[in-house]
């Protein structure tokens, strides 16, 4: 029926950025406004986060063992083999653990709100709830983008808890540490400036991984091609902001800590 | 909301002194290049069924869309109740958009709710009912005026295409609409069914005394459910009339929609 407009690429770009920042606006606009959906909220923070826990957790477990394994052999050369468990800690709470696991989550979160509320716009439910005058916004995309900002953060933190256990048994596996050894040398290396920042910044990769997701969902085009389309372009966009967010916060981190 | 209610008191009047709840004129949209909607005039008087046939992709959907708020208008001016809709805030749309109940074409059922949430949707979110009992009645009598009580605790995909509609139908009854805009509703459906909700329409009209635009190409629903017909072709309405008027028009459009009704 509808003609599509030709228009450039960097034009589609800039518009697409424009509507990324209405919907940022518009996602504001709608946290409190007429009450907050709690049962929606509490809802999808089991979704996303409970029912993510076991792949992250499997995730860290085996990130964890192969950070040791490939550790190793270069603190063999330097007569270092006792600092794995700091290489370990530092390494992985610091950087590669928020990382990872946010990209995880893209992979896992992003995708299927961007699937879900894509298929919701296909299949004219989001019209549906616009026209008989509920806040799709408030409904649909407050919940999810406030319960990714809340959930990435804690599967974050139980991923580093597994995945430092995960080097404990690693370590176990060619050489000889207790278990109150490593953590003790583990918790030792790790100071507020390692904790902080790297716990502030998966909130922000929460919020991308649940904003992207539905900004994604909420644009798709009308057709079943285009659900994959918003799935597909939620994680690369969600990972592609991840990778932003995350250079942002080292350069913020060390100007403020070192 | 008081504004719309004030406005309604003071409502044009067609030409005969009946009400007229949605006035079009001039109505122009188009999507890049292709002109959509050419120029449209309309008027749909309190309790009137009108019914708008047309070839797909002539612009009726767009007509309705643009109605209700989800597109915008290029040119010309669409006034519900009195009041012009592009020139409503957000929250007067929202109050505007209480007044509508909207069938679409799939049914557009929330998939992950039950019927019976989905019923309770708008009566939480949108007239912010808390009585637990009252929305169950509201849920219950909803459900068995369109037939459907014993599809409450189901889900939409344990539903046919014919219940997945009177599930539809029920969710934009249930907050009492003043008017209804069907987008094809008897699209997929077996004559049977076709039937059955063409004649739901004619009930829905009666019991809740509401005004109606009906978009569809189905002939048995035209002759069933429509008080006025208004046939579309490249953005214009082409022709209008009964039902009777039209199967004898000359307009060569028009009889080729009539040309198997005996």
């Amino acid at each position: 029926m509808a003609e599509e407009i030709t228009i450039p690429g960097w034009k589609k770009w800039l518009e697409d950025i424009g509507d990324q920042v209405a919907f940022f606006f518009k996602f504001f606009r709608n946290i409190f406004s007429g009450g907050f959906e709690w049962g929606e909220f509490i809802r999808q923070c089991y979704e996303i986060g409970y029912r993510s826990i076991m792949l992250v957790g499997v995730t860290s477990f085996i990130m964890g063992v192969v950070l040791i394994v490939q550790l190793r052999p270069t603190l063999v050369t330097f007569g270092a083999v006792s600092m794995m468990p700091q290489s370990l800690s530092i390494s992985f709470v610091r950087e590669l653990g928020p990382v990872i696991i946010a990209l995880i989550c893209a992979g896992k979160i992003a995708s299927s709100i961007g699937a879900e509320l894509g298929s919701m716009k296909v299949t004219e439910q989001l019209d549906a709830m616009e026209v008989s005058g509920a806040n799709a916004v408030q409904y649909l995309a407050v919940t999810r983008i406030l319960a990714t900002t809340v959930m990435v953060p804690l599967l974050s933190l139980i991923g580093d808890v597994i995945g430092l256990f995960a080097g404990f048994l690693a370590i176990n596996l060619r050489d000889s540490i207790s278990f109150q050894l490593y953590f003790h040398k583990v918790i030792a290396s790790l100071g507020f400036s390692d904790l902080f920042p790297a716990f502030v910044k998966t909130i922000f990769f929460g919020f991308a991984i649940g904003f992207i997701g539905c900004y994604k969902g909420f644009h798709s085009n009308k057709g079943t091609e285009s659900v994959g389309i918003a799935a597909n372009s939620a994680v690369v966009t969600a990972s592609l902001w991840i990778f932003v967010i995350d250079a942002i916060a080292v350069q913020v981190t060390s100007l403020l800590f070192y | 909301m008081d504004d719309v209610k004030a406005d309604i008191e003071q409502m044009p009047k067609a030409r005969n002194g009946e009400e007229v709840v949605i006035a079009i004129k001039g109505l122009k949209k188009s999507f890049g290049k292709k002109d959509v909607l050419r120029d449209i005039n309309l008027e749909v008087k309190r309790g009137e069924n009108v019914l708008i046939l047309g070839k797909s992709g002539t612009g009726k959907s767009v007509t309705i869309q643009c109605i209700v708020g989800l597109l915008t208008p290029d040119a010309g001016s669409l006034k519900v109740f009195g009041n012009e809709v592009a020139q409503m805030s957000d929250d007067e749309l929202k109050q505007l958009r209480m007044k509508f109940g909207f069938l679409f074409q799939s049914g557009a059922l929330y998939d992950s709710m039950t019927i019976r949430e989905n019923l309770e949707f708008p009566l939480t979110r949108v007239l912010r009912l808390n009585d637990q009992t009252e929305i169950d009645k509201r849920v219950e009598d909803v459900l068995e005026s369109v037939g459907l009580l014993e599809a409450i605790d189901k889900l939409p995909s344990d539903l046919s295409g014919g219940m997945r509609k009177r599930a539809g139908l029920a969710r934009t009854l249930i907050i009492n609409p003043e008017i209804m805009l069907y987008d094809e509703p008897t699209t997929g459906l077996d004559p049977i069914t076709s039937r059955e909700i063409s004649h739901l329409i004619l009930e829905i009209q009666k019991k809740y005394k509401t005004s109606s635009i009906i978009i569809t190409h189905d002939m048995e629903c035209a002759r069933i459910a429509a008080d006025r017909m208004l046939i579309m072709d490249d953005g214009k309405f082409i022709a209008e009339g009964s039902f009777d008027e039209l199967h004898q028009s000359s307009n060569k459009i028009a009889a080729s929609f009539f040309k198997d009704i005996l």
